[in-house]
């Protein structure tokens, strides 16, 4: 559904939309949600440094502990939370995730920002934003909306954890195929 | 991983990595200002103790709550085991009460293994007799870790009552599953007869093994056994197998001494040993707390789904295992 | 007139033979379809194997004192149900066996079960305390005349009192039959002492506490020139040292338990107590070198050490947990298992190990362990060498369901016993 360019152009707007929305990225920190959310919020980092010369911390927050399906599946492995040394407190957090689809894991993330510190305020910067909400949440950064049906699943895969950049639409397999 | 942690020998490399990886984690979340979690909210933890051990006890005990478990303190001392409500009965009735984990110490060796037939849960060893003390041997990997970088071929001497020891044992079955290299230091009447089976060296000289150690793990030795004639007197075990400065002035300098306490200072370990820099005897109390977080939440934060990582349930040799049978 | 036609039976595994049984004697033994006498009841026994009637040196049947694990009653009908129809009744109950009185009580309650004789052993110390000698010559004179003496579970391990023992029961032809434990080397012992004890944390029973007393009674049995028998013999080392004293001509005679034939200490792996046993299992080289002295004759028996106990004695921790197994219903499938069907020895030679030696050992070669001949008592077992099924420990009659064997496939089938021409078994169940 994506290329690397249109990526690359996607993540571009949202570096712009930010500085816009935030006053020219005061306070901003950028924590992306693993797995692919990490990259993605150091490559917005990057990008606000590169085009910008704005330093703007960015970090990882894993919210595997807070999720509300733990039960639904094995124990998994954990991933990594890594806070900028500025801390939360008081800032704009931009939580950075690849597909927004049913608000699920902003809401572990909501949880697990409140047990780091209270920022001012907190954003959503999505890749993707596949529609299917189940809970009242929407993203303030879209790279892309992307209609998709249930049945669909939607893959992001990025040159830092898969090898290539990639958005792909794929048909999930019926149960007990 | 399995749905209990009864012995270390049951641990696979990667179950093992997981649970040093998961705590690595979980050790910083104590760093932050709120450091408790919601991820076992609604599950109960019960902690069977038979033996006294409040170190043991309010490490699991933090760990849960700091994971947001229920709590149960269990405790079955003063009520002889002999003459009390029996170990199944206890259990039948933690499972009705709804037990998700029983973290049990008991004095006899395999009371976990019995345990884990008559409960739905998953019972965690927290020191079982003679046989095993697998959380400690977790959170002495990761206090290895953590100073020096490395667990695959570390140098590590382990040094006292090895047949008496449960450190021991879960140490040596651990250590040799994450490419530890062990060595075991005792006279010859604290080592089991065969010891030639294990997974590591065996040496009768202490201060030759030191200058080629990157790790001293010292056990307690009890002065019981001196009334049962496994060494003639305190003062000459102290002298051929204890650590003192001068023998601790033989190890690398990046080598560390560790001891799962309590010590008996001036008997295995003399005071400034204890407290030199080397020592990690205080840093061991606070990663307990992240291992034994890490070990809850692998085996009760998954479904029923099915908890762990990989494997069958352990502790469930319900069927003679066909090795034993000489058909 | 009690009379029975048993067509086809293959005596000893031999030919198919028609076995005529009238008022408790066999009265002729003809090729199968040549039997001349006409009998009563017919028992259609082709392919059955028929051995003489099994003899235990050693089963515990916990009456008087422990009812609720066994009683004469219950135990016997599991002797008759493994093919057994003699049993040696172990002194150590409650009270002990250490008088004229209680050993003809045990003696009177076997009479009157009727699935097998008993024949009580008397302690060799009084109380089985180990320190001072036990009226042997009262309970020799007794209505039960008792032969063989042992502290069974204890080791009468002073070596003076030992001595004296094997020396006293010489004026009766008694025998003294040791439990082989040294108690020193054996404190708070749970499992042999080897790779699994070490492994499992759990104080090791070393071979050599077995050996040293084995080694120690048989000089002393040469010494005084006494009978001597070792019960269970657990270890390569003790075949070793009997064999020895074998050579050397002394009276000394052994048994092995099933459970040691077939069983090894890897069991233990699980801490199920229900493989906790005394002598514990072994390795298995110990069990090679237990089925060749069975084999070449230096162990003389197989007795089983049926060791009932109730659900709540091994329903816990292995080391508060009972010693023993129960064995009379598997004994001779377990043996079959073992020595058999390995080739190691053939129905004879079972016969032998299972009957006619344990039989003499226990002073009881009139009227047990007879050889299948016409004028014999009528004394012996039906077997069926093809079934291979689990044992089923619901199955069986003992009031104790501590069997090793528990869901493990063993060959055959008891099909009938018979105690001196009346039927204990039939059809695989208990008459009456």
């Amino acid at each position: 559904m994506l290329g690397a360019d249109e990526i690359r152009r996607a993540l571009s707007r949202i570096g712009h939309e930010i500085l816009e929305r935030t006053d020219g990225g005061t306070d901003v920190v950028l924590l992306g949600i693993p797995t692919r959310g990490v990259p993605l919020a150091s490559r917005l980092a990057a990008r606000l440094a590169q085009t910008e010369g704005i330093e703007v911390p960015a970090g990882s927050l894993d919210i595997t502990l807070y999720r509300d399906d733990l039960r639904l599946r094995p124990a998994r492995a954990l991933g990594h939370t890594e806070v900028p040394d500025c801390g939360v407190d008081g800032k704009v957090v931009i939580l950075v995730d690849d597909v927004l689809y049913s608000g699920r894991t902003v809401r572990a993330a909501l949880d697990a920002l409140g047990d780091l510190g209270r920022p001012r305020a907190v954003q959503l910067a999505v890749l993707v934003d596949r529609g299917h909400r189940e809970l009242p949440i929407r993203a303030d950064y879209v790279g892309k909306n992307l209609p998709t049906s249930k049945r669909e699943a939607v893959k992001v895969l990025l040159a830092e954890t898969d090898g290539l950049d990639s958005v792909l639409l794929q048909v999930r397999p019926e149960a007990g195929q | 991983m399995n749905r209990h942690l009864i012995s270390a020998a049951d641990l696979s490399l990667a179950d093992a990595i997981s649970i040093l990886d998961t705590a690595e984690e979980l050790a910083r979340l104590a760093e932050r200002p709120i450091p408790k979690l919601p991820t076992l909210r609604g599950r109960t933890v019960v902690n069977l103790f038979y033996e006294d051990s409040t170190r043991t006890r309010i490490s699991f005990e933090a760990a849960a709550k700091r994971l947001s478990a229920d709590v149960i303190n269990f405790s079955a001392k003063g009520s002889s085991v002999a003459k009390g409500e029996s170990l199944k009965d206890t259990a039948l009735t933690l499972q009705a009460m709804g037990a998700d984990a029983v973290v049990i110490r008991h004095n006899a060796s395999g009371a976990p293994h019995r345990l884990a037939e008559w409960v739905r849960g998953s019972v965690v060893n927290a020191g079982d007799g003679t046989h095993e003390h697998p959380t400690q041997a977790l959170l002495d990997a990761f206090t290895m870790r953590r100073r020096l970088g490395r667990l695959s071929g570390l140098r590590v001497t382990i040094v006292g009552d090895i047949l008496h020891s449960r450190v021991a044992r879960s140490n040596v079955w651990l250590l040799h599953t994450l490419g530890a290299q062990v060595t075991l230091v005792a006279p010859p009447t604290l080592l089991p007869v065969a010891i030639g089976t294990w997974p590591c060296a065996v040496s009768y000289d202490f201060s030759s093994v030191l200058p080629a150690s990157d790790v001293v793990m010292m056990l307690r030795v009890q002065h019981e056994r001196m009334a049962q004639a496994y060494f003639p007197s305190v003062r000459e075990y102290s002298r051929r197998y204890g650590l003192d400065g001068d023998r601790m002035a033989l190890l690398p300098p990046h080598a560390i001494v560790m001891h799962p306490g309590p010590m008996n200072r001036g008997v295995e370990i003399t005071a400034d040993v204890a407290d030199s820099a080397r020592s990690t005897i205080v840093e061991q109390v606070a990663n307990g707390v992240a291992v034994r977080m890490a070990v809850l939440y692998l085996l009760l934060g998954g479904g029923p789904g099915g908890p762990g990582m990989a494997g069958g349930p352990a502790g469930q040799a319900a069927m003679p295992e066909p090795a034993g049978v000489a058909l | 007139m009690n009379a029975w036609l048993i067509r086809g039976a293959r005596v000893l595994g031999a030919d198919p033979t028609d076995i005529t049984i009238e008022d408790g004697l066999i009265t002729e033994l003809a090729p199968a379809g040549r039997a001349t006498k006409v009998a009563g009841q017919v028992i259609d026994a082709d392919g059955l194997i028929a051995l003489p009637g099994l003899v235990d040196l050693h089963t515990h049947l916990r009456e008087p004192g422990r009812e609720d694990a066994e009683t004469v009653a219950s135990g016997t009908a599991a002797a008759a149900l493994g093919g057994y129809t003699v049993v040696h009744a172990m002194a150590n109950t409650d009270p002990v066996a250490d008088t004229a009185g209680v050993v003809e009580q045990v003696w009177r309650l076997g009479r009157e079960a009727g699935y097998a004789d008993v024949q009580p052993v008397g302690a060799v110390t009084a109380g089985l305390k180990g320190t001072q000698l036990a009226e042997l010559g009262a309970m020799a004179e007794s209505a039960a005349q008792v032969r063989m003496f042992s502290d069974d579970g204890q080791c009468v391990s002073d070596a003076t009192l030992m001595r004296r023992a094997l020396e006293y029961v010489k004026a009766f032809d008694g025998v003294i039959a040791q439990h082989a434990q040294e108690p020193r080397l054996t404190q708070g012992a749970q499992l042999n002492e080897g790779e699994m004890s070490a492994r499992l944390g759990l104080t090791g029973w070393p071979a050599v506490a077995e050996e040293a007393i084995v080694a120690r009674d048989c000089l002393l049995a040469d010494h005084v020139g006494a009978a001597l028998h070792i019960c269970h013999v657990s270890t390569a080392g003790s075949v070793e040292i009997i064999r020895w004293a074998k050579s050397k001509g002394w009276r000394v005679t052994a048994e092995v338990t099933p459970h040691h034939l077939l069983l090894t200490d890897q069991l233990a792996a699980g801490y199920d107590p229900v493989y906790k046993v005394n002598p514990p299992l072994r390795t298995a080289a110990d069990v090679a070198a237990l089925r060749e002295g069975l084999a070449d004759g230096t162990i003389d028996c197989v007795a089983t050490d049926h060791a009932p106990h109730p659900a709540e004695s091994k329903e816990t921790e292995w080391s508060i947990a009972a010693f023993g197994m129960t064995g009379l219903e598997t004994a001779l499938r377990a043996v079959h298992e073992a020595m058999v069907t390995t080739g190691l020895i053939d129905w004879a030679e079972l016969a032998d190990r299972m009957s006619r030696r344990p039989a003499a050992i226990g002073r009881l070669a009139r009227t047990h362990g007879r050889p299948l001949a016409a004028g014999e008592p009528a004394s012996l077992v039906l077997y069926d060498q093809a079934p291979v099924t689990a044992v089923d420990p619901a199955a069986h009659a003992s009031r104790s369901r501590n069997t090793p064997f528990a869901g493990i496939k063993l060959p055959g089938q008891v099909i009938a016993t018979f105690l001196r021409g009346t039927p204990t078994v039939l059809q695989g169940r208990l008459c009456r």
